[in-house]
């Protein structure tokens, strides 16, 4: 067998290159930089390969190839568009993970051990998390350009394995912040496995495991349809469980309330992006021309997931179970996108991801200002009057929940309406419906917050809401700015998104 | 058309005033009203500059526009805010900035114990800007803007007092009604959009010659009711004398010479929709007619100087709205009466300003009396308002008051007898109660407590009020002679179309108006000159009395048709929402809880029964994929 040496571009592997690149310094700091200066070191290379990495990326946005790495990585708008999101959503949430006060000080040591007292005693940080940031920032680029199933495989573990790691970091409450990591841990290996299941049946359906080799089987029709049936189920189950939907989505809420809340924003923000981006890919490109067969499915999926979030989310008590109830809800909205497979399909997705990732990161930003003596206070409860407290936070965040609510003059207004529109124009009347009401029933519960927080009297708790760093400060009000601009001005980015989005084949 | 780069000036000025003095605060008390006035006085500079240019120019390149910004361009549809000044604009640009600008040096004085003073200049100078903008907006959706404005300013002001819930309320009251008349105009705005696809002056002009009649006339009666609200005619009148309520600078600026007047200037402005639709015209006509009745009656039973002065406005305005209303005759009559009325008008309740001043207040002409010896000049002044406004030659207002009684005499057939009639009624009656505030006030005997001691105003007070009497005087003469006003005024509303054959010749006219200003001023002299006056109303008077002390019964009769049907619309509507809406709303949200709270019981926490979910869902999935295959 002969073994030819691989034709890499690396002008358009440059972002992943980058980042990766930083990682491995980050790798190197860990092991070899005093501890006192790691945690600057540390701050510093992740946001200079992130904003490396978004400059390479700027740098050959305009450029489109299926050979950017033998075949494997497809180069396109969308992908661009995708990584640019994820990009800035990776540098928005590194400003609240730098925010060192969430994170547990020595990771290792057994929750409530003598070595546990002692790293808190000596006011130990815990660094790894940047390297950690950057690996997983690192694999959800390369996830929505995929385009063969080992690459996406790979992808998949590499943006999964570190955030398998970070949910477990949480200072406070760490049996549950490490209960939650085992069990993102186990149910992730068990979609996985799924997952594989499922690339092995396509391989035997279409003897081709490139998304172009797929379609193609596909339009011929030679193969055969069990094969390709259980394929894509199988596939589905192993992306529908990393974006939550309905039913795989039970791991989120434990994992979205254990995790450290700045890794629950990057989590819930970046993954979403990176998935829904390598979902669009997989059904748009190599599923299209079965849609006959899985449509109706995903109809039925993202109709009980947008329906079942909202309405479970009514019920919570906690704030980050709440959102990430409302997560949920928000995927099986972005399942309307896909469904769509259609150009407006695309580019509201695009814009909704973007979109819903900027107000997530913003919101838990809000989340982690709110705290007692004994950290985040996140039980709804203590909660109520913080408007009167705080009016500034307690409207940041009422202004989040409005964006999530889809209310006019935010950027969730502009996301909701143009994916539900291009769902409708696609056939899929009963999305619209169900999207609607679910909307109305979402509106329910992120509205009794804002009255909880402007309308009762205050607890005196001793919640209060501290004074955010520079860096989350930051962070908040750019995430607010870019929900309020997308909300007012939405046109220079959606003409943007509708001239360069597409997928190549 | 020829166009200029300062116009702009006009208004940005006074509105550079107003933004100082409220975003400057407490720190600008000490010079705040110097710079208004400073600020007032240059608009009014810049507009006699604009004058002197018109009149350089042959009549027809007189009119000048500006574009300002392209301001809404949506497919077709296009309205830039742009400015115009033309021969009927700059009369209304100077009587604002002019008038205007001798009310703030009046105020000055009359103001200065206030310690809000500052406030009280600020909201002027944004009347100020806010009125020239409704005067010169090129389009009527600019034109809305600036009624809009003035209809804030006029709210602030009135409610300027607003520590006084009284007050207060009357604020509110003007705000509410006018929001009434503002409605009219959006429509019409609407009306003309919808069916002549422009808002310009000029391009509802132009399409005006051929559009259908029912829009025109839908726009004309929409105009009018706008005009209504704004200039308090029936039947929007009530809310003026309660607009009173607002310092005595504020009446007479606001209140009698230039915003209530915006009406007037709309349907002179719009001369060429009331041209083409009769039906509107003739309604214009018949509020203007029960208007000057109605203020007038109002008028002979208020003992409140000033709400005797706000019913005498009422009254007035309606002639101007009837001269309007009479059309290519009778618009440069209407006009001529605004200006005319603008002076005298003005000049009399800064004169009953002045008697407060003097008499700590009061406002009670009952508690007047042989003012004439204390303040002479006050009395001069408003003297020679007074003779303006009952109509007595030479003075301003019997040659824009006559004008105007003439041209409905010869409007022809039996209506041009009614409203002639009419507005010679309303001369007597205007006579009589405005001899009875003269005497009341100024010559009757002396019925104040001793310890009131009336003294004149200061320089700063009686000077504005000797000016306006100038004017009062001398406004009426300069505006006739050679027809001056008619003939400037014609590009703009049309030539002056006399009827052939005169019903009653001018100085038949002029006779029996004067006729019935001497009845009226005679029966007035009879009754409170050489008789006594009680210091506190009667109450055993006759129910005529009765009624008109109350308005005619206006705001009775506004609570039992609009206000009580209105709250009970408004509580049965409350309730619908409580019990159907929020019912449905509340269900949902009842239904939606208990399914949440079903549910989240399949979160049970354990990896185990997850993994079971997901698997279960693997397999239905497989099967719903296997399903729609088969």
């Amino acid at each position: 067998m002969e073994f030819t040496a691989p034709v890499l571009n690396y002008a358009q592997l440059a972002p992943i290159l980058i980042v990766l690149g930083g990682a491995l310094i980050g790798v190197l700091i860990e092991a070899f930089a005093p501890r006192a200066s790691r945690h600057s070191s540390q701050l510093f290379i992740t946001i200079a390969s992130l904003v490396a990495a978004f400059a390479a990326l700027v740098r050959v946005r305009n450029q489109a190839s299926v050979d950017a790495a033998m075949g494997s990585v497809a180069f396109d708008g969308a992908g661009v568009l995708l990584q640019g999101s994820i990009l800035i959503i990776a540098l928005l949430s590194v400003f609240l993970i730098a925010d060192q006060e969430n994170f547990t000080a020595l990771a290792a040591a057994v929750p409530g051990s003598s070595e546990e007292r002692e790293s808190l005693q000596r006011d130990l940080r815990v660094t790894e998390v940047y390297p950690l940031t950057l690996f997983a920032v690192a694999g959800m680029l390369l996830f929505p350009l995929s385009s063969d199933l080992i690459t996406l495989f790979v992808a998949l573990e590499m943006l999964s394995l570190p955030l398998y790691l970070m949910a477990g970091l949480s200072r406070r409450r760490r049996l549950m912040s490490q209960e939650s990591a085992l069990k993102y841990f186990l149910l992730g290996a068990f979609s996985s496995a799924f997952f594989l299941f499922g690339v092995a049946y396509l391989y035997g359906y279409s003897a081709s495991i490139t998304f172009a080799g797929i379609q193609s089987s596909v339009i011929g029709g030679s193969g055969n349809d069990v094969f390709l049936l259980l394929g894509i189920a199988f596939i589905s189950v192993g992306l529908l469980f990393k974006v939550g939907a309905v039913p795989f989505h039970a791991w989120s809420p434990d994992v979205y309330q254990g995790a450290p809340t700045a890794v629950t924003g990057f989590m819930a923000a970046a993954t979403k992006v990176a998935a829904f981006g390598a979902i669009l890919r997989i059904y748009y490109v190599a599923f299209a021309n079965a849609q006959w067969q899985w449509r109706p499915a995903l109809i039925l999926i993202a109709i009980v997931t947008m329906v079942f979030g909202s309405v479970v989310a009514i019920a919570q008590r906690d704030v980050k179970r709440m959102l990430a109830y409302s997560s949920i809800a928000h995927a099986g909205f972005l399942l309307a996108g896909v469904i769509a497979l259609s150009k407006s399909g695309l580019d509201a997705s695009l814009f909704y991801l973007f979109a819903y990732g900027i107000a997530t990161v913003g919101a838990f930003g809000v989340v982690t200002l709110v705290r007692d003596s004994a950290g985040e206070v996140t039980d709804l409860n203590r909660w109520s009057g913080l408007g009167k407290r705080s009016p500034l936070v307690a409207s940041v965040f009422a202004f989040f929940l409005l964006a999530f609510a889809g209310i006019p003059l935010t950027s969730g207004f502009i996301g909701k309406f143009s994916i539900f529109s291009a769902a409708y124009e696609s056939g899929s009347t009963w999305i619209l419906i169900s999207g609607v009401l679910s909307s109305a029933i979402a509106a329910f519960f992120y509205i009794r917050v804002i009255v909880l927080m402007f309308f009762k009297d205050p607890v005196e708790d001793g919640t209060s809401v501290v004074i955010p760093s520079a860096l989350t400060l930051t962070t908040i009000v750019v995430t607010s700015a870019i929900t309020l601009l997308l909300g007012v001005f939405p046109a220079p980015l959606i003409t943007f998104i509708e001239s360069s989005a597409f997928f190549i084949r | 058309m020829t166009t200029s780069t300062s116009l702009v000036y006009l208004i940005a000025l006074p509105l550079l005033g107003a933004t100082v003095l409220l975003l400057a605060g407490r720190r600008s008390d000490k010079w705040g009203h110097l710079l208004a006035t400073a600020l007032s006085a240059s608009s009014f500079g810049v507009g006699l500059y604009q004058l002197s240019q018109m009149l350089a120019r042959p009549t027809e390149e007189r009119a000048v526009t500006q574009k300002l910004f392209s301001w809404i361009n949506v497919g077709t549809f296009n309205v830039d805010a742009g400015l115009l000044l033309d021969q009927l604009s700059i009369c209304f640009v100077l009587l604002i900035t002019g008038v205007g600008t001798l009310i703030h040096i009046y105020s000055i004085s009359y103001m200065s114990h206030d310690e809000n003073r500052r406030r009280f200049f600020a909201y002027l100078n944004l009347f100020i800007a806010a009125m020239l903008l409704l005067v010169l907006g090129d389009s009527y959706l600019n034109l809305y803007v600036g009624w809009e404005g003035v209809g804030l300013a006029s709210y602030l002001l009135i409610g300027f007092w607003n520590q006084k819930p009284a007050y207060a309320t009357a604020s509110k009251k003007a705000f509410v009604m006018n929001r009434v008349g503002d409605m009219g105009l959006s429509f019409a705005i609407m009306i003309a959009f919808a069916t002549l696809g422009t808002v310009s002056f000029s391009g509802v002009e132009e399409a005006s010659h051929t559009a259908s009649k029912a829009a025109l006339t839908a726009i004309g009666i929409m105009l009018l009711v706008a005009a209504t609200g704004k200039s308090a005619q029936f039947p929007l009148q009530a809310w003026l004398g309660d607009a009173m309520a607002g310092p005595t600078p504020v009446s007479a600026l606001i209140h009698a010479a230039t915003m209530v007047t915006a009406g007037v200037y709309l349907i002179v402005r719009s001369n060429f929709i009331f041209d083409a639709a009769p039906t509107a015209q003739l309604l214009v006509v018949i509020v203007g007619a029960i208007t000057l009745t109605f203020g007038a009656l109002v008028g002979t039973a208020k003992d409140d100087i000033k709400k005797a002065l706000a019913a005498s406005t009422m009254s007035q305005i309606g002639y101007m709205i009837l001269g309007a209303g009479l059309g290519p005759a009778g618009y440069a009559f209407a006009i001529m009466h605004l200006l005319t009325h603008g002076f005298f008008k003005a000049g009399m309740f800064l004169g009953a300003g002045s008697v407060m001043h003097g008499m700590n207040d009061q406002v009670d002409m009952r508690r007047y009396g042989a003012l004439r010896k204390f303040m002479p000049i006050t009395f001069a002044t408003f003297g020679l308002g007074y003779l303006a406004i009952i109509g007595v030659p030479p003075f301003a207002g019997f040659y824009s008051k006559d004008a105007i009684i003439e041209t409905a005499f010869n409007a022809g057939g039996v209506k041009g007898i009614l409203l002639g009639s009419t507005a010679l009624l309303g001369a007597a009656i205007t006579a009589f109660y405005m001899t009875r505030v003269m005497v009341l006030t100024f010559t009757s005997k002396q019925r104040w407590e001793d310890n009131q001691h009336p003294h004149e105003s200061p320089l700063l007070m009686w000077a504005p009020m000797a000016i306006l009497a100038v004017g009062s005087v001398t406004t009426g003469f300069l505006f006739t002679r050679g027809d001056a006003l008619v003939h400037w005024l014609s590009p703009v509303v049309g030539e002056h179309a006399e009827g052939e054959n005169l019903l009653l010749q001018p100085i038949v006219v002029s006779g029996l108006a004067l006729l019935a200003v001497a009845i009226g001023v005679a029966i007035a002299i009879m009754k409170y000159q050489l008789s006594e006056v009680d210091a506190i109303a009667p109450h055993d008077v006759s129910v005529f009395t009765r009624i008109a002390r109350k308005d005619l019964l206006q705001d009775s009769f506004n609570e039992a048709v609009f206000m009580r049907p209105g709250q009970a619309l408004t509580s049965l509507l409350v309730k619908g929402d409580q019990n159907v809406v929020d019912g449905a709303v509340r269900g949902i949200g009842r239904t939606a809880l208990g399914a949440g709270s079903v549910l989240r019981k399949t979160q049970t926490g354990f990896a185990r029964s997850y993994a079971a979910l997901i698997l279960i869902g693997a397999i239905v999935l497989i099967a719903g994929i296997w399903v729609v295959t088969q």
